[in-house]
């Protein structure tokens, strides 16, 4: 890896996304690859890109189309882009952006590519709902049948219960445990307050509003004309709320955890609609086609943990990795950039930080350090923009980035949780 | 493998005689002559070669089949006896083909048209590649002719007499599914398969595997139409009927074309031949074949046309453009960009602008899905080349804006300053503006030399013509690059000088006038519009008013009679009706009624009360509303020529058929003249003058050529 070598580090030209829309809203209709298209078209439009330079795109997706997995192939395929470029899919879960971004990085490191498209889509309006396996079983047989006998026979088979469709989960397939279980596991392992919790879902909610009025936000935005008819025009994130405050947090009954629970759907981000993606070229070739880059990736790590133990906190071991691997500590650190699965984990990965319990497990004798509040999700995250978990990587890193150049500041870090006891960081740099 | 001729390659492989047509020195075969010639030698030694069982016929050309007969012979053609004798040498070799002892499958890939077709039918199988290139047309009536070596006889034989008149009265094309289904062709193959298929076939048919005459299965309504003789006079006789109400006795090749099928289905099979071989050479020998030939040879001659004279810079390469205003032209503009898988940034004002006009993109595009030109996925790859946006995010790409933002000369110099500021030198701004003169959009400009006029016509996507608009700023690689851009949409184009109105709206604006001049001496609506559609033209004058609305051709009036004076003074009529505030079908108000739904009706008898000519209708015959309303345009189009408004009378010529609709039988304004004569045309202009003084003064260049004989166009050999 030579990712902060001279001339050839890997610099983040440009990020776009769509904007963030509540499942079930106004972008219901847009399917992921139609949001990725979009993202992509605009950021090559916004980055004057002379598309045939073009020599890869990588997409992140977590619950892929059954009818075209190879998300990134379909948002390449797209006409604006040539055929020639490389294109594939890669799955993360909530890290899946973060993912096609190191992806795309690593194939620029190596020296594979100069020029590169990676983010990510999701759709959670549209989640596949499946046939059932016994109702599975009789189409294939059916289709199998030489004779219409055999074709009867196949139906015949066919029970009551076979006719309930199956609905995929936000569940881990090994214990069983949805996401929000385990963020209310980890909220009385680590014994955060629901006031606390609220508090920091506040805060994300009034940075993002701050923003979204400023236009800081807004400016990663590609609008979306909302089809079919294309008479109203999306252009900022539909779950930011300015008006909310403590009280009206305090309100909702917890979810998972009716009697002693403290997760709720105020202090979780909601499921959303979007896409998002960054153009990355090398330092050398970024320079020479006259791109002033907002950032350059300075190093990256991913870890893992048991999922049956704290499903979210592996960004505490992702976190020591990345900032060893920059040669830099917490304190250099301009922005914090920690993704928002729930409040509950933003807060549990924040204690993690400062616990030497969690710095040896990850192999180090000093923990990361506390985070400086002021520095950390200063325009929101993923609970008041929301969470289409195989773009919020992208979206997150262009805010990143954005932001440190409006700073003018110099190194910013990013964490991710993601299901399956996965965890990633990434430390980036303006100069 | 030997060349036979210079046109044609033999081999024989395994017993089969593959027959290479690769015409030399021409992107396409054609017949002629000595293509005949050497079929005739080459059908000769199949028939004495024992060796040989079986031929096929395929074409040496990269996607391109046969295009059909030489249409350079055509011109040298002295009369229907020459014509006609052609026709039955057609005959010979396609009966030649047809009754070969070894039989003939045809290997098609690519365009298969007139005498191609023909060629096709005569064989005793047609293999075809399912393509996209490969289709098959009949463009004879369109040249006013009628297919003349066989092909209203085995048309109707092989695909039933409804399917063939269809294929023949429309000059549609076929494209390779469907003339599979009709039964045109046999069996459709994947390109790198079809010389072998059509080898194999060709075996079974001399092995007897294959049948030679197959039957193939027919519907009931078929069987009662196209099977026996009472259902096959009615469907003639409907087909005579639809002709004579839509081309109302002006294209006699329709009308010619259904009499030579007709003779498919009476006599021995040498009758039908010889019958379609008379009326091909009376087909020939008209002025409407002289007049569409032209036309032919004249758009022809523009494709090949750079737009500038001697060594023309080549055009910039234009993948992406930026199109500024979303309203109805820009829309338009948008999507037939986007069928050419141009990406264009779609830009307005306002995001519900921008919406309005993506949804009108959409409906365009949409309209080709409907009509299955497009797969769904095509439709959906050119609808995401258009990407909407409010700011100038992306022009900093392209190499060419189109702006058709509205017709406002302060509006027009803002977006320009806006997105010069963006573009890159190069890059070329094209006004689609009608009523402001490009020297006048471009004196702001910090680049004059690279603003250029692209005039459009409304609907972009229908309508066939773009007038590029030159100032003498304008540098040669804007003009050239505006020129290919406009070809790459599909349009014809044709340069013209600065000037108010342009080409199109100038001679339109003394047509229109003196269409409402007649209405104010009181001559009834209908006549006026049913005098000039006998004379030819798609729509009446005051239907189009309508259609145009009357508002728009108010504004354009003015700026004309302000540029020119009196002679292009509009009528009091077109005063009337907008003082009435009717502006035209768009608000179902206009010389015509219109339903809720905007459907026309009849003449709208109101309008009377309060138009000059009040209640009483005059009665002026139809020659005369014709001349009246034909010559003022002729005129002003030969003075547009005196003045190097257009370069040359086939622009003009071409300019007025497609713009406007000036009927393509006539050629245009010029071939009018000259198929008139100069002089008779001044004397009618004259005479007309002294009755309506200051609007008929011949143009000098009128004059001078009645004086001198002179003409427009060569008398003989290939018009332009």
């Amino acid at each position: 890896m030579a990712l902060s070598e001279s001339g050839r580090r890997v610099a983040i030209v440009a990020g776009v996304r769509t904007p963030f829309a509540r499942a079930g809203t106004t972008l219901r209709g847009v399917s992921a690859i139609e949001l990725g298209k979009i993202a992509v078209r605009e950021l090559v439009h916004r980055t004057n890109l002379d598309v045939d330079a073009l020599d890869l795109l990588v997409f992140g997706t977590v619950i892929p189309s059954v009818l075209a997995p190879n998300i990134a192939r379909e948002v390449a395929l797209m006409p604006l882009l040539p055929k020639r470029a490389q294109a594939w899919s890669v799955s993360r879960a909530c890290a899946s952006a973060n993912q096609a971004i190191t992806d795309a990085a690593d194939q620029i490191a190596l020296g594979h590519a100069t020029i590169a498209i990676a983010g990510g889509a999701e759709s959670l309006s549209a989640v596949p709902i499946l046939h059932s396996r016994g109702f599975s079983d009789v189409l294939v047989a059916a289709a199998k049948a030489k004779t219409l006998g055999q074709r009867l026979g196949a139906f015949a088979r066919l029970r009551p219960r076979d006719f309930i469709p199956v609905t995929p989960a936000i569940a881990e397939p090994t214990t069983g445990e949805t996401m929000g279980q385990s963020a209310e596991k980890m909220a009385k392992l680590n014994q955060i307050p629901r006031r606390e919790q609220d508090a920091l879902a506040l805060q994300s909610h009034l940075n993002a509003a701050a923003g979204t009025r400023d236009g800081r936000l807004t400016a990663e935005i590609a609008p979306v004309y909302v089809p079919p008819s294309y008479d109203q025009a999306m252009t900022e994130d539909n779950g930011i709320r300015s008006d909310t405050n403590l009280e009206a947090l305090a309100a909702l009954r917890p979810v998972f955890d009716r009697r002693y629970g403290s997760v709720t759907a105020g202090n979780a981000s909601p499921l959303t609609d979007g896409g998002a993606a960054v153009l990355l070229m090398r330092e050398d070739r970024a320079a020479a086609l006259g791109y002033q880059p907002l950032a350059f990736i300075r190093s990256y790590a991913y870890a893992a943990l048991d999922p049956g133990e704290q499903l979210l906190q592996a960004p505490v071991l992702a976190a020591p990795v990345a900032l060893q691997r920059a040669g830099l500590t917490l304190k250099d650190m301009d922005l914090v950039e920690m993704h928002e699965a729930f409040a509950a984990q933003v807060l549990s990965n924040l204690r993690g930080f400062e616990s030497v319990h969690w710095a040896e497990r990850a192999g180090f004798r000093e923990p990361v350090g506390a985070v400086d509040r002021a520095r950390l999700n200063v325009l929101g995250g993923s609970i008041a923009i929301g969470h289409p978990f195989g773009a919020t990587g992208a979206r997150r890193s262009t805010t990143l980035v954005n932001e440190l150049a409006r700073r003018g500041a110099q190194f910013g870090l990013m964490t991710v949780c993601a299901a399956g006891g996965l965890g990633f960081a990434m430390v980036v740099e303006r100069r | 493998m030997s060349p036979v001729t210079r046109a044609l390659r033999l081999s024989i492989e395994e017993g089969v005689a593959v027959i290479t047509f690769d015409l030399p020195n021409e992107p396409v075969n054609k017949f002629s002559e000595s293509v005949i010639a050497g079929f005739d030698t080459i059908l000769g030694e199949l028939e004495r070669n024992p060796a040989v069982q079986a031929a096929v016929l395929i074409s040496g050309k990269p996607d391109a089949f046969i295009a059909g007969a030489d249409i350079d012979a055509f011109l040298e053609f002295k009369g229907a006896p020459d014509a006609e004798a052609a026709s039955a040498m057609g005959h010979r070799m396609m009966l030649r083909l047809e009754r070969s002892r070894a039989p003939v499958v045809a290997a098609i890939h690519g365009g298969c048209l007139g005498g191609g077709l023909e060629a096709a039918l005569a064989c005793a199988y047609r293999v075809a590649t399912d393509h996209p290139k490969t289709v098959f047309t009949f463009p004879e009536t369109q040249l006013g002719l009628i297919p003349g070596a066989g092909g209203t006889q085995r048309l109707p034989r092989t695909i039933g007499l409804r399917a063939a008149l269809d294929v023949i009265l429309t000059a549609k094309n076929v494209r390779a599914r469907k003339a599979r289904q009709m039964g045109l062709v046999d069996e459709l193959v994947h390109p790198s398969i079809l010389r072998d298929v059509a080898m194999r076939r060709a075996k079974e048919l001399a092995s007897g595997a294959l049948p030679r005459a197959r039957r193939r299965p027919r519907g009931v309504l078929a069987l009662l139409l196209d099977g026996n003789p009472a259902g096959r006079a009615l469907v003639l006789a409907q087909a005579r009927a639809m002709t004579r109400r839509k081309a109302r006795g002006n294209y006699p090749a329709l009308d010619a074309a259904i009499a030579a099928v007709r003779a498919a289905y009476r006599g021995p099979r040498e009758r039908g031949y010889a019958e379609e071989a008379r009326l091909f050479g009376q087909m020939a020998s008209t002025a409407v074949s002289r007049e569409l030939i032209f036309l032919f040879y004249a758009t022809t001659s523009l494709k090949k046309d750079a737009g500038v004279a001697g060594d023309a810079p080549a055009p910039l390469d234009v993948k992406r453009i930026g199109v500024l205003g979303t309203g109805f032209m820009g829309a338009g503009i948008a999507a037939v960009a986007a069928m050419q898988d141009v990406s264009v940034r779609f830009k307005d004002t306002t995001h519900a602008q921008v919406g309005r006009g993506l949804s009108a993109v959409r409906d365009v595009l949409k309209d080709r899905l409907a009509k299955r030109q497009v797969t769904r996925q095509q439709f959906e790859d050119q609808l995401s080349l258009v990407s909407g946006t409010i700011g100038y995010a992306g022009f900093g790409g392209v190499p060419l804006v189109i702006e058709a933002v509205f017709e406002d000369l302060a509006v027009k110099h803002q977006v320009l300053a806006e997105v010069e500021a963006v573009l890159p030198p190069h890059a070329i701004v094209a006004t689609n503006t009608s009523t402001i003169p490009i020297a006048k959009v471009a004196e702001r400009s910090r680049r004059p030399e690279r603003v250029i006029g692209m005039h459009f016509f409304s609907p972009v996507h229908r309508m066939p013509l773009l007038e590029v608009i030159v100032t003498p700023q304008t540098a040669p690689d804007v003009i050239t690059t505006a020129v290919a851009f406009g070809r790459k949409l599909g349009k014809t184009v044709i340069i013209v000088h600065d000037s108010p109105g342009f080409f199109v709206n100038r001679i339109l604006a003394p047509y229109l006038n003196e269409a409402g001049r007649l209405l104010d001496e009181g001559v009834a609506i209908e006549e006026v519009d049913g005098a000039m559609l006998d004379f030819g033209f798609p729509v009446g004058p005051i239907t189009l008013l309508d259609e145009v609305g009357l508002d728009i051709a108010g504004k354009s009036g003015a700026i004309m009679a302000a540029a020119f004076g009196d002679r292009l003074r509009p009528s009091d009529s077109m005063g009337r009706m907008l003082a009435a505030g009717r502006f035209g079908r768009k608000g179902k108000l206009g010389f015509y009624r219109y339903d809720q739904r905007g459907k026309k009706g009849g003449v709208d008898q109101t309008v009377y009360e309060f138009l000059p000519g009040g209640r009483r209708r005059v009665r002026v015959p139809k020659d005369e509303i014709q001349r009246r309303c034909a010559l003022a345009m002729v005129n002003e189009a030969v003075r547009c020529l005196e003045a190097g408004i257009v370069r040359q009378p086939r622009d003009g010529d071409v300019g007025a058929v497609f713009g406007i609709g000036f009927p393509p039988f006539r050629g245009g304004p010029f071939r009018h003249v000259d198929a008139s004569g100069a002089a008779a045309i001044v004397q009618q202009l004259q005479r007309l003058d002294a009755a309506y003084p200051g609007r008929f003064t011949p143009c000098a260049r009128l004059v001078q050529m009645a004086k001198e004989d002179g003409r427009f166009y060569p008398q003989k050999g290939k018009p332009v």
